[in-house]
């Protein structure tokens, strides 16, 4: 999404098979006016869509606790902001370091299962069983084994953030171009070396798709894991802040605690497509922009 | 660094007489029959003298590829042994530091520039970015690619994208060469830009180069040694000289000593194809 194709590339590629005497020429750079109808045009239809919700609301009348108006649910946010500013932090917490660990032993195993058909047997089955069970059906078996809430909640979003990673990268390190092997094997590369050097960076595109489907599914299992584990008091994120809300009958917090959520998704994938275009955009074709 | 004129004298030296002095490696009776039951080539011999120019021709299917290969230690023969005449070359047949291979897809690294692609082979044996950086740049001013050092292999176009190919070849000054169609995807114009190129850089440095081609006209311009080999299963048919001198420019393009060869290795490949059992 956004970052992706929005700075021109200063060097345009020479199509392939083209002649010697062919030159690199910058392309043309995106007009100013395209710029800004890039940010212009969505932010337009926001205003328009919550004008009109305001409007709705107001002349029908229709009571808070069904649908509230936006400036209500401003309102909820300033107010109620002790409570869910806390309980953001509570889920992105979780949310982050779930990822975190997942990215760290998602790629671990990744090389781990790379340097030998035998163990990518013996391990895969097992990190695919954990991917299709459903999470809320493993998380009362977690709350037994966990000693908080807290590790329960984490363990849940690492487990479904994990997989993507673990097996995007697999895919990454296995799809390693034949010639380049065999050139490193000629060339004397230790294990090491073609590890460093030829796998990983031949992973990174791999691993970079991952992440980012990771990112989104770890705030997802933290939210659900949060539904099915119940906390409470001091811990409580914001999946939790939600339900009670409904419970209240607080159908604006229930929408600030809602949007809160959209919000951090939107950034977790911004964030990761902003990584995913930085580490590739000199050389991946899925973050240069060309010119035909 | 070897004179042209040492390389022409070792090569045309009659090999048949004195062949353990100037025999770079030699293929005894070379099988190789891959695991799906394929007999890929069968009883193969062939001597390669040092600092010949040698094409291996022939349809596809046999095998040519697979002997260089096997020639580069990427891949052990089912049964026949090489030997390599001179000490610098490990009898294992393993990696060799002598020896490079263009492929026939340039095979660059793409996160990488073509400043690193070329570095790769000295880096992997350990030698730093700036201690690498006279020599990468000396190989990329023979290929005429040093202003784009720091492009990428996305940023290149096909021709170029070999040259830096070539460039990683001969960083690691190798005694021998080899090529598997390495200008087979190439357009004409640039495909013979680059036969010269590489024909001057042969006799600048004294290479050994073996090249796999499917075509007549690239082997006869190149070569002064031809190996026509036939399919099902890979063997040597035919072994052509190709008398002419070097250096060899536009005008042997359109020479009747051209032709005339182009027409005794074409009789040659269509005979090694026509005998083909069907």
């Amino acid at each position: 999404m956004s970052a992706i194709g929005h700075e021109n590339f200063d060097r345009p590629a020479l199509a392939t098979g083209s002649t010697e005497e062919e030159v690199p020429l910058l392309p043309p750079r995106t007009s100013i006016g395209e710029s800004v109808a890039r940010i212009a045009i969505p932010v337009a239809m926001l205003v328009l869509l919550v004008v009109a919700w305001q409007i709705y609301v107001t002349v029908a009348e229709v009571p808070h606790y069904i649908l509230p108006s936006p400036v209500r649910i401003g309102q909820a946010f300033v107010t109620d902001w002790p409570i869910l500013g806390k309980a953001l932090i509570i889920t992105l917490q979780t949310t982050f370091l779930a990822l975190g660990i997942a990215l760290v032993s998602g790629v671990a195993l990744a090389i781990l299962m790379a340097q030998s058909r035998w163990i990518e047997l013996a391990l895969f089955p097992y990190a695919v069983i954990l991917q299709v069970t459903p999470i809320v059906a493993i998380a009362p078996l977690i709350l037994i084994y966990t000693s908080t809430t807290g590790q329960a909640l984490l363990i849940c979003a690492w487990l479904v953030a994990f997989f993507p990673i673990l097996s995007n990268t697999a895919q990454g390190l296995h799809s390693t171009d034949h010639n380049l092997l065999n050139l490193f094997e000629l060339y004397g590369a230790s294990r090491w070396q073609t590890l460093i050097h030829l796998r990983l960076p031949n992973a990174l595109p791999f691993f970079l798709a991952g992440l980012r489907i990771a990112g989104g599914l770890a705030l997802i299992a933290a939210v659900v894991a949060e539904f099915a584990a119940g906390t409470a008091g001091e811990n409580a994120g914001l999946a939790f802040r939600l339900i009670e809300a409904q419970h209240r009958l607080n159908i604006p917090r229930l929408f600030a605690a809602l949007v809160l959520l959209s919000c951090t998704g939107v950034a977790i994938f911004g964030a990761t497509s902003l990584v995913s275009y930085w580490l590739l955009r000199k050389w991946h074709e899925s973050a240069v922009k060309r010119e035909n | 660094m070897p004179t042209p004129v040492v390389r022409t004298t070792v090569a045309e030296a009659p090999r048949t007489i004195v062949p353990q002095q100037q025999t770079l490696v030699s293929l005894r009776s070379i099988s190789k029959t891959f695991s799906n039951g394929t007999l890929a080539l069968k009883d193969m011999s062939l001597d390669i003298g040092r600092g010949e120019f040698l094409s291996l021709l022939g349809p596809s299917g046999c095998g040519k590829s697979t002997v260089l290969r096997i020639i580069a230690g990427l891949g052990e023969p089912t049964s026949g042994t090489i030997e390599w005449t001179t000490a610098e070359h490990d009898a294992a047949g393993h990696a060799h530091p002598e020896i490079a291979f263009v492929f026939q897809e340039p095979t660059l690294m793409p996160w990488a520039t073509v400043f690193s692609n070329v570095w790769l082979p000295l880096r992997l044996k350990g030698e730093s970015k700036s201690s690498a950086r006279e020599e990468v740049m000396e190989a990329l001013r023979m290929v005429g690619l040093d202003a784009f050092a720091d492009a990428y292999p996305r940023e290149l176009s096909g021709g170029m994208k070999m040259r830096v190919s070539i460039a990683r070849a001969l960083i690691t000054k190798p005694k021998l060469l080899l090529m598997d169609e390495p200008f087979a995807a190439l357009d004409e114009i640039t495909r013979f830009k680059l036969n010269n190129d590489l024909l001057e850089l042969w006799q600048t440095f004294g290479w050994t180069v073996i090249f796999v081609t499917h075509s007549v006209f690239e082997s006869v311009y190149l070569s002064e040694r031809i190996v026509v080999m036939a399919a099902r299963p890979g063997r040597v048919f035919e072994d052509l000289k190709i008398d002419a001198p070097y250096p060899r420019g536009d005008s042997f393009r359109t020479s009747a000593l051209y032709n005339e060869n182009c027409r005794r290795t074409s009789d040659a490949l269509h005979a090694a194809m026509g005998e083909r059992p069907h």
